[in-house]
């Protein structure tokens, strides 16, 4: 069992276990946190499954642990691993089912202060507009055609059905699409999945949160995303629903055969892998890149069914009410990416599960833009709490694969949450603080409560600290729609 | 729960939902985690327009074996709104027969994603079989 004392210290925010904590370990782990933190990431088994990814054959550099880290299965939530082609794997468990589960920003200028007494309606309107809960389809049906599209061209997809613009698109992670997506590696089973559930948000910690700018903390960066202090914002947050969740599920299960032809030795099961350059390996990768579109397009069409709502709920109210996007992000993939790892330029398959992408400023895969100040890292707070946006840095290339950490982390167990949270006294007090709710399920609020999660604000100042990402503004929740 | 022979549980996962189950052999394990997690779900069946299904599952091992039917109501649920409270198992040399009766799901509060490999073993001691199993949510 790691523990904590196996944790080298390398600075006020970095920390490493070497590899001669595990015989099996290929590379060190390297974790973000501060000392604060530690505890509640010893609690669990967060660090014993870091180790376990540094067993993936091909593994390079460093396993990378975020400071929202929490135990998962197979893979750590926050973990980033990066496995060199073409020999090294690729493993589904290491993305997740919930393949591209990501973070959408929307922002206005709409100011708080002249809407205040708009938010219940607003709220209801967004629950309304945009189809929620467990196992729900949506109002598209698509057909086995309209599928194919989506999963190859993305938000590119929605944005040609009218679901959106090309700056939601551009402003978006990979411009919305992953080349290379193959639909016919996708099982009959995913696709029938997917068909009804395009356009919806889900279930369990997915959410819409009508957000205030509460301080901004970097006027340049906060200038070129249009978020101004005081104005609304709306974060979306959801995935790729049934249909990713049957693929990573078809993958996995097909994966326990590849790792005995490929003699891999993996000390759990959930980890199953294939080399990159394998059929099998080949064959995910094409149906993963799809379900990752697939996600893109969801966000969009439900991006533009919020942009609806709000429109027509505050129209009239405020001198202008158009959202218009600030990024999109993933916080499950598996990237193709080059990184200099070990004083080389090296091509590597980047598995971000529960981390997001956090490229510094220069890179040309982001909007012009944003060049200059970095790609925009979303962090959403748990219900009640702030949410952050970030900006990579320099530093997050050299020292975390361009990745940075996706939320506060859960620190209570769903069950402890469940019995010691009761749902509705808990939206009576966030509904108190001033936060409208829309859930779905009062047992499932309770498991999403605030108090589940680890502190947000301390998760920021880790990387922060650690100079993988700097701040750029905080928001505060107003109205929540769960599933 | 049953009895201290047969039954579930539910155990402590951070982010995810954990289900202990346990069982004098294999079908009724496989039943106990099938109930377990539709429990866990919160689901509910109508007691009207009833409906039987029949499935036949193979596998290269045990554990396999278990995450392949529990995979299949899972696909089922999701995909028709149909849930089964009726199970009668066989299990034969890594194969399954499951004759199933149950309904449409009438109210459902949890979403399971997935059912997952993460550290799954049937561990085997003198009276029964027992396992842990975690599931994606």
């Amino acid at each position: 069992m790691v523990q904590l004392r196996d944790l080298k210290r390398l600075g006020p925010y970095e920390w490493e276990i070497p590899t001669s904590v595990r015989s099996d370990m290929r590379v060190p782990v390297r974790l973000f946190a501060s000392g604060k933190l530690l505890d509640a990431i010893g609690g669990d088994a967060s660090l014993e499954q870091a180790v376990n990814a540094a067993t993936l054959p091909g593994v390079v550099g460093e396993v990378l642990v975020m400071p929202d880290v929490h135990q998962g299965y197979g893979f750590p939530i926050g973990g980033v691993a990066a496995t060199e082609y073409p020999k090294g794997v690729i493993s589904p468990g290491a993305i997740g089912y919930d393949i591209n589960c990501g973070v959408r920003l929307l922002a206005s200028r709409v100011e708080f202060d002249e809407v205040r007494g708009e938010m219940d309606d607003l709220a209801s309107a967004l629950d309304a507009a945009c189809p929620s809960g467990v196992g729900k389809g949506g109002r598209l049906r698509l057909d086995e055609h309209e599928l194919e599209r989506a999963c190859r061209e993305g938000g590119e997809w929605a944005r040609k059905e009218g679901f959106g613009t090309e700056s939601d698109v551009a402003r978006t992670e990979e411009g919305g699409y992953l080349g290379g997506a193959d639909f016919s590696k996708v099982s009959h089973r995913a696709r029938e999945r997917g068909r009804p559930q395009m356009g919806t948000l889900g279930a369990g910690n997915h959410f819409i949160e009508v957000e205030v700018v509460d301080e901004v903390f970097d006027d340049e960066a906060a200038r070129v995303m249009g978020l101004a202090e005081g104005c609304l914002t709306v974060m979306i947050h959801c995935g790729s629903r049934g249909f990713g969740h049957q693929i990573c599920t078809d993958y996995v299960k097909k994966f326990q055969k590849a790792v005995q032809r490929y003699g891999i030795q993996l000390p759990d099961r959930e980890l199953v892998c294939a080399p990159l350059d394998s059929p099998e390996g080949q064959a995910y990768e094409g149906a993963m890149r799809a379900a990752a579109n697939y996600a893109f397009a969801n966000r969009q069409v439900l991006a533009h069914l919020a942009r609806e709502a709000f429109a027509k709920t505050l129209r009239g109210r405020s001198a202008n009410v158009h959202l218009h996007q600030v990024y999109d992000i993933a916080h499950n993939m598996g990237k193709t990416e080059e990184h200099e790892i070990d004083g080389k330029r090296r091509r590597v398959c980047v598995h971000r599960k529960g981390a997001t992408r956090a490229f510094g400023p220069g890179f040309e895969d982001l909007p012009p833009e944003y060049r200059s100040i970095g790609q925009p890292v979303l962090v959403p707070g748990s219900m009640g709490t702030a949410s952050w946006v970030l900006v990579g840095t320099e530093k997050s290339m050299s020292r975390s694969l361009g990745s940075c950490c996706h939320g506060a982390g859960r620190t209570m167990s769903r069950r402890k949450a469940k019995r010691s949270i009761n749902g509705g006294e808990l939206r009576r007090e966030l509904e108190g603080q001033g936060i409208r709710v829309r859930a779905g399920s009062m047992p499932g609020l309770a498991e999403e409560a605030p108090a589940a999660y680890k502190d947000v604000d301390a998760v920021v100042d880790a990387v922060v600290g650690a100079g993988i990402a700097r701040k750029v503004a905080r928001l505060r929740p107003v109205a929540v729609v769960k599933g | 729960m049953k009895s201290s022979e047969q039954g579930h549980r539910e155990v402590e996962h951070t982010a995810d939902w954990g289900l202990e189950v346990w069982a004098p052999d294999l079908a009724a394990l496989m039943e106990e985690a099938a109930r377990g997690m539709f429990e866990l779900m919160g689901i509910e069946v109508s007691e009207e327009s009833r409906c039987h299904r029949q499935l036949e599952i193979g596998a290269d091992d045990r554990e396999q074996l278990l995450v392949s039917f529990l995979e299949e109501l899972l696909f089922i649920a999701d995909s028709e709104e149909i849930a089964f409270d009726g199970f009668l198992l066989n299990v034969q040399d890594m194969s399954l027969l499951a004759r199933l009766e149950g309904g449409f799901i009438v109210s459902r509060t949890k979403e399971i994603k997935a059912v997952t490999y993460h550290y799954l073993e049937i561990e085997e001691t003198k009276r029964k079989l027992k396992t842990r199993i975690i599931f994606d949510v």
